[in-house]
Order: C-alpha cells, then structure tokens, then sequence
C-alpha cells in the first residue's frame, strides 16, 4: 500500500464508521499508520479527521451517544475490544489538542502528573525523567530556570511544547495531534514541526492538519478525508504531486476546503 | 445631558458610600454597645464561661465555642457530600441531572424554622435513639481513646452533632450549586487531555477540575462557613441551648447566635453589652474567614497557575 514496505504498521484501522447518536460520521474508514513515521490527516472542515483521531485513544468515550464501530488495531490488537484497558491505552496514546492544554500546576508537575500517574518512581528518577521529556520537547533551556512557575504563564508555543513533553513523558508508543499548531504563531509554529520531525524516531505520530504545506513538509504519508470517508491515502510524496483520486487534487490545489 | 449624566454619577456614589456607611456602623455600634462588658471584664469575657445574669457574670466561651463547633462539623459533612453530589449531577444524563440539581437547589429554599422543627421531631429522637446507641452500644467506639472521650454517654439527641448535622444539611445547596458551576465551567479540552494522559475521572475531579476551579470551591465553602456561623432558628431547635463548655460531641450546647436570640429579651445593662460583645465576635469571625480565604487564595495563585 505504501512506498516503503520495510516498516512495520503501528496502527490499522478496518471497517471502521462512527455515530454521533443516530448520525453516521465516518464511513467504513480504512488506514494504515506505520511505525516510526508521520501520518498527516487531511481534508475539509467537518469531514471527520478529529473525529478519526479521538478514536485511537477511545477519548470519544467521554460522550454520551459516541460510538465506534469496527476494528483498530494497535501492534495487532483491536483497541474496541472491551476488555482494552483503556487508562493504558491512553497512557500509550497520548494526545495533543488544538489549544494548549496545561494542567493549572508549575511547569514541572505538568510533566510530572503523568509519570506520577503511571509510574511508581523515586522523586530522584521523577525529576530526572522531567527533565528529559522537557529536553524531548525542545522546553528545558527555556524553563529550567522556573520550573516552579505556572504551566499557564509560559507563552503558547511553550505551553505547546508542555503538552508535548508531558505527553512523551507518559512514554507512549503513539502520539496524536490534533491540529496542534493552528492556534500557535508560525515561528513557535515551526519549532514544534522541528520537533515533530525529532519525535518520529521514538513515536508513531498521527497529525490532524489544515495547513497543506505542513502536511508536505513533515509527514511520510498523507490521508485524505472528505465527507467521513477516506478518499486516499498513501506516500505523502504520491499524494501532493500525483494524487490518483481527482477529488484530492481539487482539495490540495485549493479548489474547495 | 451631561447634567442628568452627573446627577446619576453623583447618585452611585451616594449609594456606594450609604453601603459603605451601613457596614462601618455596624461596627461601630457593636463596639460602642459592648464597650461596658469589655471595661468590666476585658479580654477575660472571652476565656469565661459563666453566664449568670444574677452575678452580673458573663463569659463568652461556650458561646463560641458552640459556634465553631457546629460549623466545623457542617462543614466537614457538606463539603464531600456536595463535592460528589456535584461531580455526579454535573456527568449524569441530562435528564437525571436536572431533576437532581433542582432537588439540593430546593433545600436552600427551605426556610430555617423548618429545617428546626424537622431536627427537633425527627433527626433529635433518630440520633438519641439509634445513631448514638449505634455508635456506643453496638461498635462500642466510646472504649476508642480519644473518640470514646468526643461521644461521651448521656444520651439526648440535643447536642452538638445534631444541630451541626442539620447545618451541613442547610449549607450543602450552596456548596453544591458552586462546585456544580465550577464543574461545568471547566473547558472540555482541559478534561480530556486529564483523560487523554490516562486519569481515571477521580484523578481528573481531583487533580485538574478542583485547582482549575479552587478559587470558585473556597468561596462556596466560605459562603456555606458563613451561614453556619450565623444561623439561629434551626440550631436554637436541635442544640440544648446550654450555657456550658461542651463536654463531647452529644452535650448540650449554644451557640453566638443562639445565645442572642435566646437571651435578647430579657436584657438590659451588662447583660445587654455582654449579647453586643457576642455579636462583634461573631462579626469578627465572619470578617476573619474573608481574610482567610483571600489571602490563601493569593498565596497559592501561583501554584495553581493564575497569572498574577
């Protein structure tokens, strides 16, 4: 399916549709996210893509009359199935949303909440484990030296990156963005593209976007949605210069979105 | 135009200074008024605790002690109570919430004479025939050390723990309807990343939703602590109206505002001065919580992540 059948595939979806109540949104979507790269989800407003993200970490579940059908596999195993433990799917699937999302604590027990969370862990290896997802996140320089201060006092871009580093601070095998950089000036903006790039060779990193020319710059492949279908998917490369579906290349070209 | 406009300006700021005059005079009478006591008996009215009008002999103690008491233990049993109360209305079906939220909305509309006669007929016999013998008799917690010391072994019904019961019943809608608020205020993505890390929707109330909201919680609890502190009716129905330092959690007891209410009739000259005293205490209290509560609120801004 892809230009580069050496890797592995982290995450498959199958058959997969979802309902917001009795409102069918995604229709039989089937992906193939493969280890260690960056898959970027594109398409028009509403056409599911964030709907298709929530669903690898079942966070939908949060909702009343949200329901996934189908299957989606990470490493194999079909993260529906019931008796998924979901705190340790999410703890492996970590998220980053639109907005930045600091916890109202300092900077450093925003990082530290989660390791607290899944680790049984010395104060010691806790800080030295901070420091290293902050190191991860490209944050440390610019916060070692108030680590004490609050999460919501850093600038966007580094309450971004705070997220970022408390996510991978999780140790999580996958990372899911959703259209993390549209609230972000493009300076901070590029900083966290740099980053993503960095990140890709300890997580699988799925990507929501609306900025075309990130998708182009950053991710190996590229996943086209449009009416909660997935109309193409494939090598990134294939998909912005010689896209097979001509509904894709109206999209890319900016013909309509 | 601009002569109406000054005329209205000029009609704020009478407003605003007659609000600002009212609270100042209060003071200032309860001083004055109180003054005879504190000549005569100085800060000893407040460590004493005689009360005999015949002697010209009056103490504050069992007053405030009544006081702090009864609100300490609304407070402890409204406080998780309405917490979870909160947490669940908030996560419940839309349906099921509603119902609910209205329900503990409803018990602030509950006049307190009401709230009185319910402790006196129904929670004072309940708590001196069961809850008490329960506790004594059948897990036999007055051998506990210090716990058996607290329960002591009269048993009456009137007490310390029935009218503190009664209070956290009055003060749980106001505590619940703003932790409910806060619940509901707090930005749905701030949830799911708590979730999105792997927290259970304990760790999420507890960790992010609470310190997220702390500000709004603490207030609700003050307003709940001020109720408490003040309120007459219902506790002069359930507390003994006894002019004694409480031995244990079951005694016969008064409080500031029982006291007042239960002595203001008869009263006059020192007697009189002495009830003024225990309304500037009583005052003093509710200006203390105020204090408290900003400042903590300032100390801990920091940690929680408000910008200053």
């Amino acid at each position: 399916m892809f230009a580069n059948p050496k890797r592995r595939i982290k995450i498959e979806t199958r058959n997969l549709n979802f309902f917001y109540g009795t409102h069918q949104a995604l229709f039989d979507n089937r992906l193939a996210v493969e280890e260690n790269s960056i898959m970027a989800v594109i398409g028009p407003s509403g056409c599911g893509k964030s709907t298709h993200l929530r669903i690898y970490n079942r966070i939908f579940e949060l909702y009343r009359d949200q329901r996934a059908e189908g299957e989606v596999l990470l490493d194999g195993k079909n993260i529906l199935d019931k008796d998924v433990d979901v705190l340790e799917l999410r703890r492996k699937v970590g998220m980053i949303f639109q907005k930045p999302t600091p916890f109202p604590m300092s900077v450093f027990d925003n990082v530290a909440y989660p390791l607290r969370l899944h680790f049984k862990i010395s104060k010691k290896e806790t800080a030295e484990r901070v420091e290293q997802a902050l190191k991860g996140a490209s944050l440390w320089d610019e916060v070692k030296d108030k680590l004490k201060s609050s999460g919501l006092a850093l600038s966007g871009g580094q309450q971004q990156r705070l997220c970022i580093a408390r996510a991978i601070a999780a140790e999580p095998e996958v990372l899911l963005m959703d259209e993390p950089t549209s609230a972000i000036d493009p300076v901070a903006t590029l900083k966290i593209e740099e980053l993503m790039v960095e990140l890709k060779r300890k997580f699988t990193i799925v990507i929501v976007t609306h900025n075309m020319q990130q998708a182009a710059r950053i991710s190996d492949s590229t996943a086209f949605f449009y009416k909660g279908s997935i109309i193409e998917s494939g090598d990134t490369d294939q998909i912005f210069t010689n896209p097979r579906n001509p509904k894709t290349e109206e999209y890319i070209t900016g013909r309509f979105g | 135009m601009l002569k109406t406009d000054s005329l209205f300006k000029t009609l704020c700021l009478a407003a605003a200074a007659l609000t600002a005059l009212l609270t100042l005079g209060f003071f200032v009478q309860l001083i004055l008024s109180s003054m005879p006591v504190w000549r005569e008996s100085g800060l000893h009215f407040l460590i004493s605790c005689e009360w005999d009008p015949a002697e010209q002999k009056f103490g504050a103690l069992p007053s405030i002690a009544g006081t702090l008491i009864t609100t300490f233990i609304a407070v402890i049993l409204a406080v998780p109570l309405a917490f979870a109360a909160a947490l669940f209305i908030t996560d419940a079906r839309p349906a099921i919430g509603t119902v609910l939220g209205h329900a503990i909305d409803l018990l602030a509309a509950i006049p307190s004479v009401i709230y009185g006669m319910f402790g006196l007929f129904v929670l004072a016999p309940v708590m001196q025939d069961h809850v008490q013998p329960f506790l004594i008799g059948t897990l036999k917690l007055n051998h506990v050390p210090l716990l058996g010391r607290l329960l002591g072994s009269e048993t009456s019904g009137f007490g310390l723990l029935t009218a503190g019961l009664i209070l956290s019943i009055m003060i749980l809608p106001y505590i619940c309807a703003i932790m409910r608020d806060v619940f509901i205020m707090t930005p749905p993505v701030l949830k799911e990343s708590a979730f999105g890390i792997g927290c259970t929707r304990w760790e999420t109330a507890k960790d992010i939703i609470v310190p997220f909201g702390i500000r709004s919680i603490l207030g609700g609890i003050f307003l709940g602590i001020g109720r408490a502190l003040g309120e007459t009716m219902a506790v002069l129905f359930v507390i003994g109206n006894v002019m004694k330092f409480p031995e244990n959690l079951f005694s016969g007891a008064t409080t500031i505002a029982g006291t007042i209410a239960n002595n203001f009739a008869e009263a006059d000259g020192m007697q009189k001065s002495a009830l003024f005293a225990l309304g500037l205490i009583l005052l003093f209290m509710s200006f203390c919580i105020q204090v408290i509560s900003q400042s903590y609120l300032k100390m801990t801004s920091s940690g929680r992540g408000e910008k200053k």
